[in-house]
């Protein structure tokens, strides 16, 4: 098992640092560098002394390949730069937006799975009926909306109809107020959840439904069980492990920032943070952010690899020597 | 189901009363925008967003009013010596800076040495080039010395970009950091991209300011902050986009104050490019395009049609310029004068939703010209990429939207003398441009530079290097108990200071 762990660690190594080099020079290639995206036409009103003190002070004279190694051996380090737009280090600009991001993606993967779980569940045990064409119905709208509309048609219902708006870009946190910032994250948590909820409730109907023609179900049902706890006890819970694998997934999406959403609700988050990073070219800001995306993701696949055991004790990476 | 729908009703009702419970009246105005400032330097600033926040926290020492007139602002009053080679300020005393310093002629000495100097990389430096040393006779006296006599400096004095920062920051480097200015209001906070907070400055000397302070948040969806202002959480926003602004209009509950911009929408064509090297075909293109169509399709009207010159002080009325009706006759037959009946292609670029109407501008040109055979290609380009390629004059036409100043001096130099750092953008100069422009920096008559930038108005549509097009509106919205905003064509903000708030 440790022996296990340390393989997935060391195997992370490669991948973060392909990815660090891949938004390094993706992030250089796109045209316009910080000094246009600061001043826009303005830049080019600027004196050929002018330019270059912006380019020192962007960290931009150097040539790239040594701006890389520098970048990098501070990474090592552990020292993301410095955000030239914030006048922050990178780490402290993130770590301020990620609990935002968090508590997002936890509240509508939660809600995904209340309103997605059940709803499968029942679609695929009474396959065919009125509750399985209503499940997929709803699968249809909930992949069919994107979250701009959704997430719109909510605050146009509420700021109209209910004089409402939570979330106008005066976000609390959880710890300063709880229940205003319940109230502030609710409306964004169900426009992500809702789309994902649409997933969760098609993957759980099929997986249910393939489990149900397995011999053990047969065999629980012929020793007497209630249907009840066949459903529960051995239809469910073999039926969790693409369920896992896909929250998993939508987790490390959710992590990486929601900018649509972020935007729609002002929510201060890592998605719009990248996004602004991205359009003000602060490099070392998006390669940072890019950075933690990346490690986020491959650190919820290896939690989703530990929940299968959980789940299915045949599971076992222990190696067998 | 009845009870999970209950719930869900009792959470509604919940959540309403304890959102209208939080909105104690207080004397604070809220302040809702897409944007945020890109810094708190005030001289290495460009975006108008910046300017929004930072214009109510330093001063320069002049102002503009809603006319776009000179008023005082640290300097009370100001000559022009009879050449135009001196000009005279008298500051205004007993002003002290945010930190408790006085400020005095030393603070705009050195303000002015740190915007000429190159290493600063100030926005406006080139609108100062003619200033050859300032002499300080006593604390609250400064002279500009020219080096030859510049006219336009006075209003070109009226920006964020030379707000008067105290000395001793500059000495220490702070001002990049730091926001020291001698405004209405005072910096308390700044997170950026999310919400600023700013309280009153009680040693102001202006009147004011009548709120307690501001708060600004960023809100990056536009239809979100219409939303805010229906449901009564902001009480003030700064709107851009025509489309979102205009669902205000019959709204009974909210104000939208419109006032035409300085900033217009252009078609800039590169003369330098064939076939548009020929003075014919960029006439033809001005000829065969209806400016109020554009207008109305892109912008569903919001603005007005314009010339080379926005300001209401200058501007000559568009029907006076060359072919600012459409004629499609004489669009024909300028073609044919110049070999070109059968038409060209012609490339225009555009960035996406910059300004937000951009790319329905280029489509109904798109299709206006096509009725003279030019067939227009739209390149739809990232913000960046496509100010890139604008500053390398890489393109054959652009649709921009460029901002105006309130002196035409100031507002064209740039582009249309053959020595200004954007006239390769302009891809247009010829002498007689020249020689208006610099009879225009050294007149002093008001009614003799009138003259000269009424020639200049006439002669640039004639030339049509450029297709000008209309001037849009800067919006802001506001709740009815806000009370004393004055709404001006460049969308400042400083009148937030003799605001109150009638709850």
């Amino acid at each position: 098992m440790i022996r296990y762990l340390t393989q997935r660690i060391v195997a992370f190594i490669p991948t973060l640092l392909g990815v660090s080099i891949l938004i390094f020079s993706t992030i250089r290639l796109v045209p316009g560098d910080a000094i246009v995206a600061m001043l826009g036409t303005e830049a080019g009103m600027l004196t050929d002394t002018q330019r270059q003190s912006l380019e020192v002070y962007f960290g931009l004279d150097k040539p790239p390949l040594e701006q890389y190694f520098i970048w990098l051996g501070g990474v090592l380090r552990g020292d993301l730069g410095l955000s030239v737009r914030h006048g922050q280090p990178v780490i402290d600009v993130i770590l301020a937006r990620f609990p935002v991001t968090l508590q997002l993606a936890i509240m509508a993967v939660s809600i995904a799975l209340m309103i997605g779980l059940p709803i499968g569940v029942l679609a695929a045990v009474k396959h065919n009926s009125m509750i399985d064409l209503f499940g997929r119905l709803f699968a249809l709208l909930g992949l069919g909306m994107p979250s701009f509309l959704v997430g719109t048609l909510i605050i146009y219902v509420l700021s109209v109809y209910f004089k409402i708006l939570p979330n106008s870009g005066d976000y609390v946190s959880l710890i300063e107020d709880p229940s205003r910032n319940i109230s502030q994250m609710i409306f964004p948590a169900i426009t992500l959840g809702f789309a994902f909820s649409a997933s969760v409730m098609r993957t759980t109907r099929s997986a249910v439904l393939e489990v149900l023609t397995q011999d053990y179900i047969r065999t629980a049902r012929s020793k007497g069980l209630s249907e009840a706890i066949v459903i529960q006890r051995h239809a469910l819970r073999n039926a969790l492990i693409p369920v896992v694998t896909i929250v998993g997934v939508e987790i490390g999406y959710l992590l990486g920032g929601t900018v649509i959403t972020e935007e729609i609700f002002a929510l201060p988050g890592v998605g719009r943070l990248l996004f602004n990073a991205i359009s003000q070219r602060d490099y070392a800001l998006v390669q940072g952010i890019a950075l933690f995306i990346a490690f986020n993701f491959v650190l919820i696949n290896l939690i989703a690899d530990f929940i299968y055991i959980a789940i299915d004790p045949r599971i076992s990476y222990a190696q067998e020597t | 189901m009845r009870k999970i729908m209950l719930i869900c009703v009792v959470a509604l009702f919940t959540l309403w009363v304890g959102t209208v419970a939080a909105q104690e009246a207080s004397n604070v105005l809220i302040m809702a925008r897409a944007a945020d400032t890109t810094g708190l330097d005030p001289h290495t600033q460009t975006a108008f967003a910046s300017f929004r926040l930072l214009e109510l926290i330093y001063e320069p020492l002049v102002n503009l009013d809603e006319n776009l007139n000179v008023i005082p602002a640290l300097a009370e009053s100001w000559e022009f010596s009879e050449d135009g080679m001196t000009l005279t300020l008298n500051l205004r005393q007993g002003v002290t800076f945010h930190n408790g310093a006085e400020f005095t002629a030393e603070d705009v000495v050195a303000t002015f040495n740190r915007i000429l100097d190159e290493a600063t990389a100030a926005a406006a430096r080139a609108n100062y080039l003619n200033i050859a040393s300032i002499d300080t006779p006593d604390d609250y006296t400064v002279v500009f010395n020219l080096s030859q006599p510049d006219v336009p400096l006075l209003a070109a004095l009226a920006t964020t970009n030379a707000a008067i920062v105290d000395s001793a920051d500059i000495e220490s480097g702070d001002v990049a950091t730091i926001a020291n200015g001698t405004g209405p209001f005072v910096l308390d906070n700044w997170t950026p991209e999310e919400v600023t907070t700013l309280s009153a400055n009680p040693n102001w000397w202006g009147e004011g300011p009548n709120v307690d302070g501001i708060e600004i948040r960023i809100i990056p969806d536009e239809t979100s902050i219409l939303a805010a202002l229906r449901a009564g959480t902001i009480d003030f926003a700064l709107l851009n986009d025509p489309l979102v602004a205009t669902l205000l209009i019959d709204d009974p509950n909210i104000i939208l104050n419109r006032v035409p911009s300085i900033s217009y929408n252009v078609l800039q064509l590169r003369a330098v490019v064939p076939p548009l090297d020929q003075l014919e075909v960029r006439q033809a293109i001005s000829c065969a395009i209806d400016r109020q169509e554009v207008l109305d399709v892109a912008s569903l009207g919001e603005g007005q049609v314009t010339g080379p010159l926005t300001m209401a002080t200058f501007a000559l009325p568009p029907n006076e310029l060359f072919c600012y009706e459409k004629d499609l006759d004489r669009a024909r037959d300028l073609m044919a004068q110049a070999g070109m009946e059968d038409g060209f292609t012609l490339n225009v670029i555009a960035a996406n939703a910059e300004p937000p109407t951009a790319l329905s501008e280029a489509q109904n040109i798109q299709a206006q010209l096509a009725e003279i055979n030019i067939t227009v290609e739209i390149e739809a380009l990232e913000l960046s990429v496509y100010v890139d390629r604008w500053l390398a004059g890489d393109f054959d036409a652009a649709i921009a939207q460029n901002g105006g100043r309130p002196d035409p001096y100031t507002m064209y130099a740039r582009y249309w003398q053959s020595t200004g750092n954007l006239n390769n953008v302009a891809g247009y100069s010829d002498a007689t441009l020249d020689d208006l422009m610099a009879r225009g920096r050294s007149e002093i008559d008001p009614e003799a530079r009138y003259e000269i930038f009424a020639e200049f108005q006439r002669y640039l549509a004639e030339q049509a290097p450029w297709v000008w097009l209309f001037v849009g509106y800067e919006y802001t919205a506001q709740q009815p108990y806000v009370m004393g905003f004055v709404p001006t064509p460049t969308d400042s903000l400083l009148s937030l200071a003799q605001v109150t708030l009638e709850r």
